[in-house]
């Protein structure tokens, strides 16, 4: 199988998207980890599960022209899979012995609760919280998408019932503290299987994991754009009832890409819990669905390998400004928004890809401006 | 017989406080309606203009606290905040928006950078804590129509004010000249410019107009909370819930789901606590959505 | 002469829209093999009448029976699948992709979301992708983007796309609409070639191209079948000269 993909990239003579992929693979699997400590590198894991979302923006919304507001909703619901796993497993009735009812997670206890809630139950299952954490947000994804694609809803209507969806999943989690952790999420985790995670060790380990499925990822995404249905992605975005009017069924293709970016969101949040050693509801919410969409838009929304750098790069700026100048991070992540929009569509993929149109686009505004500069008699005729 | 009318009572003045998150969902939505229904733009820094309506209220009853007139300032602090988002609108549409009319999309990403810009702006200008601005004594009441009975009369002056508003939109949409530039521009551009109507203005002014009517709901929220600099958000979702809802075209429409949704929401919060009203008034907004996507009020069109 | 096999048999086939009856109990049977025109002024519900066949609008009654298949019930895509091609108006082909990509992106196979996923380029479709191109004569233009072909050009392309499909009817509206003579003609007999083997419905304008093609015509107007017949017929028709010039 690898060996095929290999053959076929080449023979689509996708030479450059190879060499940056190898290159992005040394910069995550040997650069970073020789130059930074573990504790930034750590960070840079965080961010790279920030990364799955992205890339599966790309997909969903680059190629598939699906905007989806609302990936916090599986990136969340992929991690608080796996903090219920890990909670119960913080929460043997031995550590949590001075609780007024041992062995249920502390949050449950001051909140008055006695028992652990039935949908707790199954999570001290380590295998059943990996197949919910790949599960539950892709399902959920299929039913959003049978529920608006099958009815032809799209676009910004879409936009704005995911965005809707975020909302009130993140109400609901903040509201039924005792059942979720509240505001401050589930917290305190320490253990997967008996192996301490805030270890040096595990660190390192759950960084390079991270890494190599995050490269997986984009291998995948990368065979699925050159198959048939990346194709007919492309044609989606421009001719939608040409394609429904050669025979396929529109809505499932949209489902299937939307699962697919659900599920890689899902397997971010996953990660991230078990990097950062917690999950809340302000990964979840309307805020950072929208910002995720922003990673993807300064990554370049037609570019795999443009999403990881796009989600670095923000989330470097990010934390760098907000240790320095706080108030101006606001401001710069608001003027993002905008530039990106307005003046780099394609993001620094499409700087990158195309320094030709680049340096053209330059040449052409500054001759202009020369043009209208100079007296109009002086200018050539039928220009 | 005591107790049928204490439940009574109870249940008015729920009904009440359901009118007073109505009207201002209501002035809200009327603009939002009127860019995103019309004009098809998404404008996620809506719930902005709404935050600028209201600081301006707060601005101007400081100023007339300090020059004595207390009392008459609300009504010039209504045309100020429709003034000042009116402005801001119209700056907005020409600085941006009309670069981006062909892509919907876009338009939501870079209008939502636009929001984070007003609102960092706002925490700088007026400080991180909640402002509220001192009310005129005729405001602070309440009424009495009937013992046991007491409705404030900051919620009778916001329900006056929404219907006043939504008469007037009313007038200008479907009975004035410039109403009908407005939907012809909507309905077919390209028509619209051939006959002589300046369509680019028309869509500067629409939604400058939006703006302004967002600035009004600012005003009016002064009068029943508080403003920080993220107010606005709060209520974007709910805002674009309620003109998707209602039929993104439909005036009558957007009234009617304004009220749905405010009073499922605050009858709830009777019932249960606030978070779960809301998600439950959410939820069944989101599937009634899903099960009829094109709102609750349009009609078949041939295309 | 032999009895004609029916395939697509439309009855009392009425749709309106808010009370306006765009198309009015109509009744049109089309040959196995023939190719029908469609003509009629502006607003005479046409292209409405394709949209029903093919799906895209529903009708408030009446029944469209295709092979004996009921197509009123079938979503758009089952209807395809069942061997009815449609081509639009406006040239509504993917600009993004080359000419390859587009017959290739058409080619009635994996069109399941894992099918298209696991879709082989095998020899098979690659040799009908070919095939088609030299039918449409885009032979040279194979591996060009389709967004840089001339206006009857992406006409020809789209005819293709539905082509490599095979469908047992194939609906065209105004194919040779912005076309140059010299184009129209190369239309008119690719229309011949195509159709020796399946039904063709065609709405056009161009009564010279309508007079090459046509077996049989039928008038539309107001929603109405006004009549039918061979073009001589037609064009001798008082009320259909009524129709087109008005009172």
């Amino acid at each position: 199988m690898p060996k095929k993909l290999l053959s076929h990239w080449i023979t689509a003579k996708n030479r450059s998207d190879l060499i940056n992929l190898a290159l992005l693979a040394l910069l995550l699997l040997v650069v970073l980890p020789l130059a930074l400590d573990i504790f930034r590198l750590n960070l840079v894991g965080k961010y790279l599960t920030f990364a799955f979302v992205a890339v599966g923006l790309v997909l969903c919304w680059g190629y598939g022209g699906i905007l989806s507001l609302g990936q916090g909703i599986f990136f969340g619901l992929g991690g608080y899979c796996m903090a219920m796993f890990l909670k119960l497993e913080a929460s043997d009735p031995v550590s949590t012995a001075i609780q007024s009812t041992p062995g249920i997670p502390d949050f449950m206890d001051w909140n008055q609760i006695k028992a652990l809630p039935w949908f707790w139950e199954p999570f001290h299952s380590f295998s059943f919280t990996l197949i919910a954490v790949l599960i539950l947000p892709t399902l959920f994804a299929y039913l959003i998408g049978v529920a608006m694609f099958k009815r032809r809803v799209g676009g910004v209507y879409f936009a704005i019932i995911t965005q809707a969806i975020a909302l009130i999943l993140t109400v609901l989690i903040v509201g039924q503290q005792g059942l979720t952790g509240g505001i401050n999420g589930i917290t305190d985790l320490k253990t997967l299987l008996g192996w301490d995670i805030r270890t040096n060790s595990a660190r390192y380990i759950l960084y390079y994991i991270n890494a190599a499925l995050l490269l997986g990822g984009i291998v995948f995404s990368r065979w699925l754009l050159s198959s048939k249905l990346g194709l007919l992605l492309v044609a989606l975005r421009d001719k939608e009832e040409r394609v429904r009017f050669s025979g396929y069924d529109v809505a499932n293709l949209k489902i299937f890409t939307f699962c697919v970016a659900a599920l890689f969101s899902a397997v971010g949040g996953a990660m991230f819990t078990l990097q950062v050693g917690f999950m809340s509801p302000s990964f979840v919410g309307i805020v950072p669905s929208i910002e995720m969409v922003i990673f993807t838009a300064v990554g370049g929304r037609l570019s795999l390998i443009g999403a990881v750098y796009g989600a670095l790069l923000v989330n470097f700026g990010k934390s760098y400004f907000s240790e320095t100048f706080a108030d101006l991070w606001l401001y710069l992540m608001g003027a993002l928004f905008i530039g990106v929009v307005l003046f780099l569509p394609n993001g620094l993929a499409g700087l990158f890809r195309e320094p030709r149109q680049t340096w053209l686009l330059i040449k052409h505004t500054a001759l202009m401006l020369v043009a209208k500069l100079r007296p109009a008699r002086l200018r050539p005729e039928g220009k | 017989m005591a107790e049928t009318s204490t439940l009574f009572t109870t249940l008015l003045m729920q009904g009440f406080a359901g009118m007073s998150l109505f009207s201002v969902l209501l002035l809200m939505a009327l603009g939002l309606a009127i860019i995103f229904g019309q004009m098809g733009v998404i404008n996620m820094a809506h719930g902005e203009f709404m935050t600028i309506g209201a600081y301006t209220t707060y601005i101007m009853s400081t100023f007339a606290e300090a020059h004595g007139f207390i009392n008459q300032y609300f009504i010039l602090a209504l045309i100020a905040a429709f003034a000042i988002a009116f402005a801001a609108g119209y700056l907005l549409e020409y600085l941006l928006i009309r670069r981006l009319y062909k892509r919907p999309l876009d338009t939501l990403l870079a209008t939502w950078g636009v929001s984070l810009v007003m609102q960092q702006a706002f925490r700088e200008i007026f400080g991180a804590r909640e402002v509220s601005p001192a009310l005129p004594e005729w405001l602070t009441g309440s009424y009495q129509p009937a013992p046991g009975i007491d409705l404030p009369v900051s919620g009778l002056m916001v329900l006056v004010l929404m219907l006043v508003v939504t008469f007037g939109v009313w007038l200008m949409m479907y009975r004035s000249r410039w109403g009908i530039r407005v939907r012809a521009t909507t309905q077919n551009r390209v028509i619209a410019d051939a006959v002589g109507i300046n369509t680019k203005r028309v869509d500067r002014i629409t939604f400058a107009l939006g703006c302004g009517l967002a600035g009004i709901a600012g005003a009016a929220f002064t009068t029943i909370a508080s403003t920080g600099p993220t107010t606005g958000s709060l209520f974007i979702v709910d805002t674009f819930l309620v003109v998707v809802f209602g039929g993104a075209a439909s005036l009558f429409g957007t009234i009617a789901s304004a009220f749905t949704i405010a009073q499922a929401q605050s009858g709830l919060e009777f019932l249960m606590t606030g978070s779960m009203a809301k998600v439950i008034t959410l939820v069944s907004v989101v599937l009634i959505l899903m099960m009829r996507p094109e709102g609750l009020f349009s009609v078949k069109v041939r295309k | 002469m032999l009895k004609k096999e029916i395939l697509l048999a439309i009855e009392d086939l009425t749709v309106s829209f808010d009370g306006f009856r765009a198309v009015d109990a109509v009744n049109l049977y089309v040959d196995k093999g023939e190719v029908r025109v469609i003509i009629g002024p502006n607003g005479a519900g046409k292209t409405t009448l394709l949209d029903l066949i093919c799906g895209k609008t529903h009708a408030s009654s009446g029944t469209i029976k295709f092979k004996n298949i009921e197509l009123r019930d079938l979503d758009e895509h089952h209807i395809v699948r069942a061997g009815v091609g449609r081509k639009f108006q406006t040239p509504s082909i993917y600009e993004d992709l080359t000419v390859y990509q587009n017959l290739e992106v058409s080619f009635p196979r994996g069109r399941s979301a894992f099918g298209s996923l696991f879709f082989k380029r095998t020899q098979d479709v690659v040799d009908r992708v070919q095939e088609i191109a030299a039918e449409i004569l885009l032979t040279e233009q194979l591996h060009q983007l389709a967004g840089l072909l001339s206006h009857g050009q992406k006409q020809w392309l789209e005819i293709g796309m539905l082509l490599i499909q095979n469908p047992e009817l194939l609906m065209l509206d105004e194919p040779v609409a912005g076309m140059s003579v010299r184009e129209r003609q190369q239309t008119a007999e690719l229309l011949k070639r195509i159709s020796a083997n399946r039904s063709v419905i065609v709405i056009e304008h161009d009564m010279e191209f309508v007079r090459a093609i046509a077996h049989r015509v039928t008038v539309l107007h107001q929603g109405r079948v006004l009549m039918e017949g061979s073009m001589d017929a037609v064009q001798a028709d008082e009320r259909v000269i009524e129709a087109y010039l008005g009172h």
